[in-house]
Parts: C-alpha cells; structure tokens; sequence
C-alpha cells in the first residue's frame, strides 16, 4: 500500500500525518484529522457539502488527493469561529437569517459565502445581487430547498464583507 | 465510493514526468491535473490505473504567454486564473466567455484548461472553444514535442489523438484581432452540469460583412463537432435574421445527435439551431462594437 508523509496546515496548525495516496483530502480532515464538520455528500464533486478554502481559493475536499494538499494552508469550517466561540460574520449572518435546515449542506454553503466574501474584501469582483449570488452558489445544493433564506443570508453576509471588524480569526 | 489502490508519483519537471509514463513497468497509468474528473472517476472506480502521474508541481505548465499574435496557455493553467486573464479575456475572448459554463468556482479553482481539453468530454466547453478555433494542441512525448491540430485531436467520445505517453503540455490559438467577437451559450438542466447542447462563435468582420465565422458544437456528437456548412452560410453575407436562419438550418440538417434521458436527438438540434442564431448575433455585434 502506497503511503506518503505530507505536512498540511489546517486552521493555523500545522499537522504531519502519514496518508495512502488514495486517501481524498476530505477523508484525511474527517477521518484521520478528526475535523468532522467537512461533510461528505455525493462524493465526486456535484454537492459542495465537503467545500474547503485551499491557499485562499474554495476547493472540493473530496476531488483531491490528501498527499496534493502537502504545503498548503486549508480552511475548514471549524476554523471560522473565533476561539471564545464568537461566530464568524458569514455564520452570524447565515444565523440570523435561518439559512438552513438539516445543516447537512451549511458547511459547503459557509465555505462558499467565506469564500466570496474573502474575494471580496481582496478587491476582487464579487457577485452580490441575489441572481449572482444563486449563479455563484450553484455549486451547493440543499435539499430541504432552503435556497431562498440561504441567499438572504449571503446577501447580509456580502454586504458585511470588508466592513466588519468584529469575530473570525481568518 | 473510495479510490482504488494506485502507486502515485508528482515529479517536478515534465520530464520526470514523460519518464514516469513511458516506464516500461508503468502499466495503466494516468496523468493527473486538476482531477476534477479524474478523481470523481477513482472514487467511482470507473478508474483503476496502478500508476498515478500527478502533475500538479510543474510550474512550467501553468503560463499564459502572447508572443507574435500566438497565445499559448499551459495545460495547468487553472481554469479560473484564465477565465479573469486580462490576455485571455484579449486575445481568446471565446475561451474567457466558455469558462464560466464549467462547473462552479470551487471546481473551476482547480480544474485545469488541459485537463478538460485531455479528458474530451463532447458536452464539454474547453474542447468546443479548442475545435472552434482550430487551436493547435502541443503535446510532449518520450521522442520529443509535436503539435496536434483540434481537428485531428478529439478522435471520439473521451478519447483523443494523444499517446499514452504522452503529455498535453499548452494549447496555442492565434490571438483575436481587431473587428472580431465572441460568445458561447449551452442549455444545461441544472448550472454547472455538462451541457445537452453548448454553441461557441467567433465572427470576424470586414466592414458589415462576415470575413470569417468560427461555429462549433459540444453535446450533438462523440466529439466536438465544427458548423463548416453554417461557417460558409454566414461568410461573405451581413448578419441579419434571414442569414442567421439560413446558417441556423444549414448547420443542424448537417447533425445526428443520439437521445439519451437528458434529451431526444430532434430536442436537440432544435437547441443547436437556436443557440447558433443566438451565439452568432451576439458575436457579429460584439466585432461591430471592436472595430
């Protein structure tokens, strides 16, 4: 069996593990790092439940091999929230705005929003009215059909982007 | 829904790389780029090769350049960096107005242009732009470097002229000039799937009059498939409803689409026909408005 050491840094800190070369990045964060909130729906590439943020761009965990990851930075969504539990914008604004139900799909969705807003506050030309926003997150599906609230809750979460001062370590 | 076991190698350079595929012991080896559809095919084992080539560390794949009114973009350049080049926005506006039909962001962060053009998805976009604008596919072997036209390429369904070992290292199209346009639509059930029918043009103007028309269709065929009969409808005459029409029927008399669950084959030439009206009208518009 084909083994590989890879160094990966996972939230801010730095994780050294021995993986088989078939291992996708998503099963390395949930299986092997612990880091469960990066969820597994379909499995090759159409739900965006397992979407991380891959040295500042979101990335599917599961259509990528965990020995690719040696070197990079990765976001997951435990490491939004500040350490005192104080939730990040884009989670307060999904929050306030009841964008979900199950929360099967809420990670993909927050990495997503993240993802747009961190483009954001870079500079770079974002989507915020709410058909950009549906276009752009095209990529996440939910099945309880709670689209419209998650789109009001990108749309607050948007509208915060680079402005706020407050919450979020990343 | 796993990977199978494979032995795996990311060499730096491309000739560690063409080494590792042309080994003698490599048996089914793959090459791997942004693996947007390759690992889905792992984890379906749809895949099983015993050698992965991984070929996400050669840097010297990942570049756009224009030189001489050539672009050439790297076959690891990714999918997104070309869809917001200002060069390729540029030089190869069709390409920058396919891109965002691929996937979604998180998918297009990592798929690679050469990826999808190796891969020869016939409903997929990037082949479509490469056959439309009779792009030149560089390919590098163990005997050395040799240039494959569009045309010759794509040989069937997700099969191409490529060796086994061989790497797609850039795709070179001349540079749009000036009075020319671009646009490219696909009906697709869902944003993001592979499209039933994707239409790309590219007109070039003299005057009011079509010096040349580029018109390629994804989703109808086993490959690729160029409008020649449309192309020649349109050159020569000025893009009006009647001309659009006539290139329009011109073009789908010429297909045979097959039906699957996802559209019947008359469903489908009737799209291509209303894209090629839609696509060429926006394209002639866009040369007038780059005069």
């Amino acid at each position: 069996m084909s083994t590989r050491e890879i160094t990966v840094t996972v939230n801010g800190r730095k994780r050294t593990a021995h993986v088989e070369v078939r291992r996708t990045l998503a099963d390395f964060l949930r299986e092997d790092l612990g880091l469960t909130a990066t969820h597994l729906g379909c499995e090759h590439g159409v739900c965006g439940a397992c979407t991380v943020v891959v040295d500042g761009h979101t990335e599917r965990s599961c259509t990528q091999l965990a020995v690719q990851a040696d070197g990079r930075e990765i976001t997951t969504v435990e490491g939004l929230a500040a350490a005192d539990g104080t939730l990040h914008p884009v989670q307060q604004a999904l929050r306030d705005n009841h964008s979900f139900q199950c929360g099967f799909c809420t990670p993909g969705f927050v990495m997503s929003i993240y993802g747009m807003c961190e483009e954001k506050k870079a500079g770079r030309p974002v989507p915020c009215s709410r058909e950009e926003i549906r276009e752009e997150l095209s990529g996440n599906i939910c099945r309880c059909t709670g689209y419209q609230s998650i789109v009001d809750g990108a749309e607050a979460a948007l509208a915060g982007a680079g402005t706020d001062t407050t919450g979020g370590q990343a | 829904m796993k990977p199978p076991v494979f032995e795996y190698v990311s060499p730096a350079s491309l000739d560690d790389a063409i080494a590792a595929l042309s080994a003698p012991d490599a048996g089914d080896v793959k090459v791997l780029a942004g693996g947007q559809s390759f690992v889905p095919l792992l984890s379906l084992r749809l895949a099983q090769p015993s050698l992965v080539v991984d070929i996400n560390r050669i840097d010297e794949l990942a570049t756009i350049t224009e030189e001489g009114g050539v672009l050439t973009i790297g076959s690891l350049v990714r999918q997104r960096q070309a869809e917001h080049s200002d060069v390729v926005k540029k030089a190869c506006p069709l390409m920058a107005e396919a891109i965002p039909f691929i996937g979604h962001t998180a998918i297009r962060n990592r798929g690679t242009i050469g990826g999808s053009i190796a891969h020869a998805d016939p409903a997929a976009e990037l082949p479509t732009v490469a056959a439309c604008l009779d792009a030149e596919l560089v390919a590098r072997g163990p005997g050395g470097e040799r240039t494959i036209p569009a045309a010759e390429f794509f040989t069937g369904f997700f099969t191409t002229a490529l060796a086994e070992d061989e790497i797609l290292t850039a795709v070179r199209v001349r540079a749009a000039g000036p009075a020319t346009g671009a646009a490219y639509e696909e009906v697709a059930r869902r944003h993001g799937d592979f499209a039933m029918v994707g239409v790309g043009a590219q007109v070039r103007l003299d005057g009011d009059v079509v010096a040349e028309a580029r018109i390629a269709l994804s989703g109808v065929d086993i490959a690729p498939v160029r409008a020649s009969k449309a192309e020649a409808a349109l050159t020569g005459r000025t893009v009006d409803d009647s001309v659009l029409e006539e290139a329009a029927q011109a073009a789908v008399a010429a297909l045979s689409p097959s039906s699957d669950l996802h559209g019947s084959a008359a469903y489908r030439k009737h799209v291509a026909g209303v894209l090629i009206r839609k696509t060429v009208a926006t394209a002639a518009a866009r040369a007038r408005e780059n005069r």
